[in-house]
């Protein structure tokens, strides 16, 4: 809502300065986001009067005027084509400072020069100009300009809540600073128009729900072709509203005074009488902004006999619209609800001053006096003879009363304001009440469509008060401390892992390229998102792996050698009700594992890294299995395992992609679910052994593509008791060891609890783990 | 008897020709040794008489004593000065670098989240979460935004093809939701905040489509609109370690809170919009069964990024989705 300051306070001049009234509006809501003076500070410029205009001697573009600036006449020269003897104009006299020139006294091409004349651009109130500002015959010669053409002004944009409809206009606004700041209001005097006209329009109401109030009056012989008075010029224009032609004007004038839209159709291009109804579906109309809508049966149209020829409360149509050669016009001033406004508009891809008011709701209230103000303001600027009021009327919105507890605002609020403080806001906002016993009971004005329920008094009584005025207070609560599982760790503690491991978090989107959805996770039917801010975050991720890589590409572009990243956040999958969200922890190493330096050999990242940095995030052992994964190359990909839950991969980015993501060496990836690292245990102490433990290596030769962890599982099922660990400690291939073959040695450790183990019980034990690796694995000692 | 003394002289000289250990104990025995000028000396003491005897003896043992003086003096500055050498030659150059891992560090929207959560959690709230793609019942409706409001245009709110079922999916455009599903799940008294990513159809310098909010609500019997400014003046001042730090509210409206304001913070002279606020609306409490006769509540959402923005003095909010390393690396700490 942009409005001129000085229309406001035609309604209502509270003491209060530019600055302040800005500040004041702000802080009851009314949120002013900007504020633009509408010229800028100049002085010294009058009215002035081209006495005598005479060529320049030479310069053939130049003239030498004689100016009358009141009192003293000047020497001007003046290069506007239209300076010509007769002309008032604005003129800076020597001392004046405009945008980017001060007026001095000096020699144009010889001849002496003691001031300028200014077009509209050089005062900076427009943004072009054709030659010197004409000014009107009338317009009294000496006057400071500022004072004539009302230049201190300002122009204030309102970003209004959608709930405050009705400060959408100049009075509605005035009236909020009424209820801020107690000054009287003046209101434009309302009168009815003397009927002179014969002429009567009938209208019938068929919608009457979605139009309880229908007010329409001819006026013939009207001027169509009068000028606009300067004065509504200028309000319009300094409120956003471009002129067009008197009756448009007009009816946008009553629109942003009163917060009311009206239409003017041309009365003898209307055939018949007027209907207000619902479009039949298929209806056609050709608009005011020149486009032809096709009509649905819900959308509400006023009509004559040939059919529609406005969309209520939205636009009107092209056919009936008043021209240059309107003689007669009809003018229509009605409240179409809300409810039936809602989305209308929208759905036609229009938005007008009209529908964006109707849709939130005009003061039903101030139809009929709008189409009074409308036509007085008609009669004396177009002329014309006004004919009877058609008025028509049906069930309006109720405006039920809401109860306000006196305790209860002052429970909600946490302030102090007493019984009578709170009864005068209610009088300033023009809200009537009765109060008994502390309890308000409170109607809403017709202007207001947000007051149905305690609350939203509460919230007005608030705003008036001042949220500045309520206090900063902490609440007096009851302590009791919050629970602390101790077998959950904190995702902190997850991230802290990862740092502690020398990763850098990033953040990634969580919508990205279906490609990489396809490539990385074999997923060709990803969870679609029906409005993509662009097409390659069109699709939800089902795994981090794609924004990491992203990640490190955008890095290595930038003499990057080397990353270890990770993120924690959701993946998408579908569910069978609705979608299924995992907090997912994904890692990725790429280079070399140490910053280059002086005091270790390079050595580049390997699997084996990778896993260690994966085990350190769980207190219970995990299992990797050899599983395959489309991201992953097939001969370094593993499940990871914690207990019989499959929850993650880990393994070597596949060539294919390391190669499509130009990546010169290997990279390495690792996708866990969060929550199976998150969970630990509480410790239990066990017992300490007073025996020592038993040590035994086994070195024994396998097949090539054995898995070392199947052989320790083997063990392990086997649940000998003394058995307290299997731990591989080295491989070897070479001499002594048979091709395909590899050595693989192993810790046994060994422990009872209760005595000392006797070589013939170890011996035992290491026969059975030796049988069963021999007929599992063709295992043989080396 | 022969004089002695003059061995002293010689041994010392003898020995302080040795530079090691091995040539010390060859010089020792020329005095010392088994046939050892010495040695013979009091082997030769039984040729005397028994008066002769203990002067003689005596003699020997002040010249021996003198000897082996010198000799272990000579010793210890040939282990000293072998023991400065490996030492010297084990000098190293201290000032090099040391053996170092690349340090990793934390997103600097989970530095500010962190800190947030630790704040709140300090005065005894829980954290709480919810998920991202969220029904249009829990993003709009439950928070007694209607059907025909702006905010559900596909403008504003990312909708998600759901495809089996005819709910509507959308990416939740705020954290709010959160709130109801908490409310839903829990009785009051409620004291969580909820921090999560959001979204909305919006990029460009200043707007990403996918974002940082942290929600706080508060549901309890006596808790008021003052208690709201306190809380949120306590955090902002607490977060950016400002005491002179002011909170303005400017009424505002959004249809889950009433009243409802707009939070400015006091910074550089002027004020700076931080997030929305305002008491819960007795809609969301009554779509959640909370007797809002017996309870209220605040809530207020506060921008993640904003906030890291203007503790860490990020001017540009684009740095926080390029995950650039030069940028990131500055967060560690």
């Amino acid at each position: 809502m942009q409005f001129s300051e000085q229309w406001l306070r035609s309604m209502v001049n509270p003491a209060l300065d530019t600055a302040q009234l800005g500040h004041a509006l702000t802080m009851a809501g009314l949120e002013v986001e900007e504020l633009t003076p509408v010229a800028p500070a100049f002085q010294r410029i009058v009215v002035a009067e081209i006495v005598e205009a005479a060529r320049h001697p030479d310069a053939d573009r130049l003239q030498v005027c004689k100016v009358n600036v009141g009192g003293e006449v000047l020497q001007i020269v003046c290069g506007a084509p239209n300076a010509r003897a007769g002309l008032k104009a604005p003129c800076a006299l020597v001392g004046a400072e405009l945008p980017g020139i001060n007026i001095k006294q000096a020699k144009v091409r010889g001849v002496e020069s003691f001031g300028m004349m200014c077009s509209a651009k050089e005062l900076g109130i427009a943004t072009e100009a054709n030659g010197i500002l004409e000014l009107p015959v009338d317009a009294p010669v000496g006057q400071d300009i500022r004072e004539y053409l009302d230049l201190n002004d300002y122009t204030y944009t309102l970003k209004l809540t959608p709930n405050r409809a009705d400060c959408l206009s100049i009075l509605g606004i005035a009236r909020d600073v009424v209820a801020m700041t107690g000054t009287p209001i003046t209101t434009p005097a309302i009168q009815s128009a003397a009927i002179t006209s014969q002429q009567v329009k009938t209208v019938e109401l068929q919608a009457k729900d979605a139009c309880p109030a229908y007010y329409g009056r001819a006026i013939e012989g009207v001027n169509a072709q009068a000028k606009t008075p300067d004065w509504m010029v200028r309000r319009l224009e300094r409120s956003g509203i471009r002129s067009i032609s008197a009756l448009v004007d007009i009816t946008n004038y009553v629109l942003l005074e009163l917060g009311q839209p009206m239409h003017a159709f041309d009365l003898n291009l209307l055939q018949g009488d007027i209907q207000v109804r619902f479009a039949q579906a298929g209806e056609q109309l050709a608009l005011l902004n020149d486009t032809e809508v096709t009509l649905k049966a819900d959308d509400l149209v006023i009509a004559d006999d040939n059919g529609p020829v406005a969309l209520a409360g939205v636009m009107g149509g092209r056919p009936t619209s008043v021209t240059d050669a309107t003689q007669a016009i009809f003018l229509e001033s009605a409240f179409f609800t809300p409810d039936v406004m809602a989305g209308k508009a929208r759905r036609l891809g229009l938005s007008t001053d009209s529908s964006y008011r109707f849709e939130r709701g005009v003061d039903f209230g101030n139809t009929l006096n709008a189409l009074e103000r409308a036509t007085a303001l008609v009669l004396e600027i177009c002329g014309g003879q006004a004919g009877t009021v058609t008025a028509l009327t049906a069930q309006l919105p109720a405006r039920k009363q809401v109860t306000l507890r006196h305790s209860y605002l002052l429970s909600i609020l946490g302030i102090e304001i007493s019984l009578a403080q709170v009864g005068q806001l209610l009088t300033q906002l023009g809200f009537a009440y009765t109060e008994t016993d502390g309890v308000f009971e409170v109607s809403a004005p017709t202007f207001r469509f947000d007051i149905a329920r305690e609350e939203d008094l509460i919230e007005e009584v608030a705003r008036l008060h001042g949220y500045e005025h309520i206090p900063a207070l902490t609440p007096v609560a009851p302590q009791s401390m919050l629970l602390a599982p101790e077998a959950t760790r904190s995702k902190h503690w997850l991230r802290d892992v990862m740092v502690n491991q020398g990763y850098q978090e990033v953040v990634t989107y969580s919508f990205v390229d279906a490609c990489w959805e396809r490539d990385l996770y074999g997923n060709g039917q990803p969870i679609t998102l029906k409005n993509p801010i662009a097409s390659n975050l069109s699709v939800m991720r089902s795994g981090l792996w794609g924004g990491l890589l992203d990640a490190l590409d955008y890095n290595l572009k930038r003499q990057q050698s080397r990353a270890m990243l990770f993120e924690l956040g959701a993946r998408f999958e579908k569910g069978t009700q609705g979608f299924v969200e995992t907090l997912t922890l994904s890692g990725l190493v790429y280079g070399s594992v140490q910053p280059e330096q002086w005091a270790a050999e390079t050595r580049v990242f390997d699997f084996y890294d990778a896993k260690a940095h994966v085990e350190a995030l769980f207190a219970q052992p995990v299992r990797f299995v050899v599983e395959q994964h489309p991201a992953l190359h097939p001969g370094q990909s593993a499940r990871i395992y914690l207990g019989d839950k499959a929850i993650g991969w880990l393994g070597k980015l596949h060539p294919q992609w390391q190669q499509q993501y130009g990546l010169t060496s290997a990279c390495y990836l690792f996708e866990l679910d969060a929550d199976a690292a998150l969970a630990t245990q509480v410790p239990a102490y066990a017992e300490v052994s007073k025996f020592l433990p038993v040590r035994r290596d086994l070195a024994v030769i396998v097949d090539q593509n054995t898995s070392a962890q199947t052989m320790i599982d083997a063990i392990i099922s086997e649940q000998i008791p003394q058995l307290q660990m299997v731990k591989l400690f080295d491989v070897y291939h070479g001499k002594g060891v048979p091709e395909n073959k590899k050595s693989l040695a192993f810790l046994v450790l060994m422990q009872d609890t209760c005595k000392t183990m006797v070589d013939e019980e170890v011996d035992t034990i290491v026969a059975r783990i030796l049988n069963n690796w021999s007929s599992n694995f063709a295992a043989s000692l080396r | 008897m022969a004089d002695l003394n003059h061995l002293i002289a010689e041994a010392e000289l003898d020995f302080a020709a040795c530079h090691d250990i091995p040539a010390l104990e060859n010089a020792k025995a020329k005095y010392l040794g088994k046939s050892g000028a010495l040695t013979d000396a009091l082997k030769g003491l039984g040729k005397l008489t028994a008066e002769e005897r203990p002067a003689a003896g005596a003699a020997i043992n002040v010249v021996k004593q003198a000897v082996e003086n010198a000799l272990n003096g000579r010793r210890d500055s040939i282990l000293a000065a072998a023991q400065a050498k490996q030492l010297a030659s084990e000098t190293i150059d201290v000032t090099l670098p040391a053996r170092a891992q690349s340090a990793g560090g934390l997103h600097p929207v989970t530095l500010t989240l962190r800190r947030v959560e630790e704040l709140f959690h300090s005065i005894g709230f829980s954290v709480a979460d919810g998920p991202e793609i969220e029904t249009d019942f829990y993003n709009f409706t439950a928070l007694n935004i209607p059907d025909n409001h702006p905010a559900r245009a596909m403008h504003d709110t990312f909708y998600v093809d759901s495809g089996q079922d005819s709910m509507e999916y959308v990416l939740r455009t705020h954290t709010s939701p959160v709130q109801v599903h908490y409310m839903e799940n829990n009785t009051p008294p409620l004291k969580i905040i909820a921090p999560g990513r959001v979204y909305r159809v919006d990029s460009d310098a200043t707007h990403s489509p996918m974002f940082h909010q942290v929600e706080g609500l508060w549901v309890d019997e006596q808790i008021s609109f003052a208690n709201l400014k306190g809380v949120v003046q306590d955090f902002l001042q607490k977060f950016f370690e400002r005491d002179d730090l002011t909170v303005r509210f400017r009424p505002s409206f959004f249809p889950f809170t009433e009243p409802s304001a707009e939070m400015d913070m006091s910074w550089n002279g002027g004020w700076l919009e931080i997030g929305g606020c305002g008491m819960v609306h007795p809609e969301v409490l009554k779509h959640v069964n909370i007797d809002s006769n017996k309870y209220r509540g605040f809530a207020f959402g506060l921008g993640v990024e904003r906030l890291a923005m203007l503790r860490y003095g990020v001017n540009d909010l684009r740095h926080f989705f390029n995950n650039d390393l030069r940028f990131l690396q500055q967060f560690i700490k």
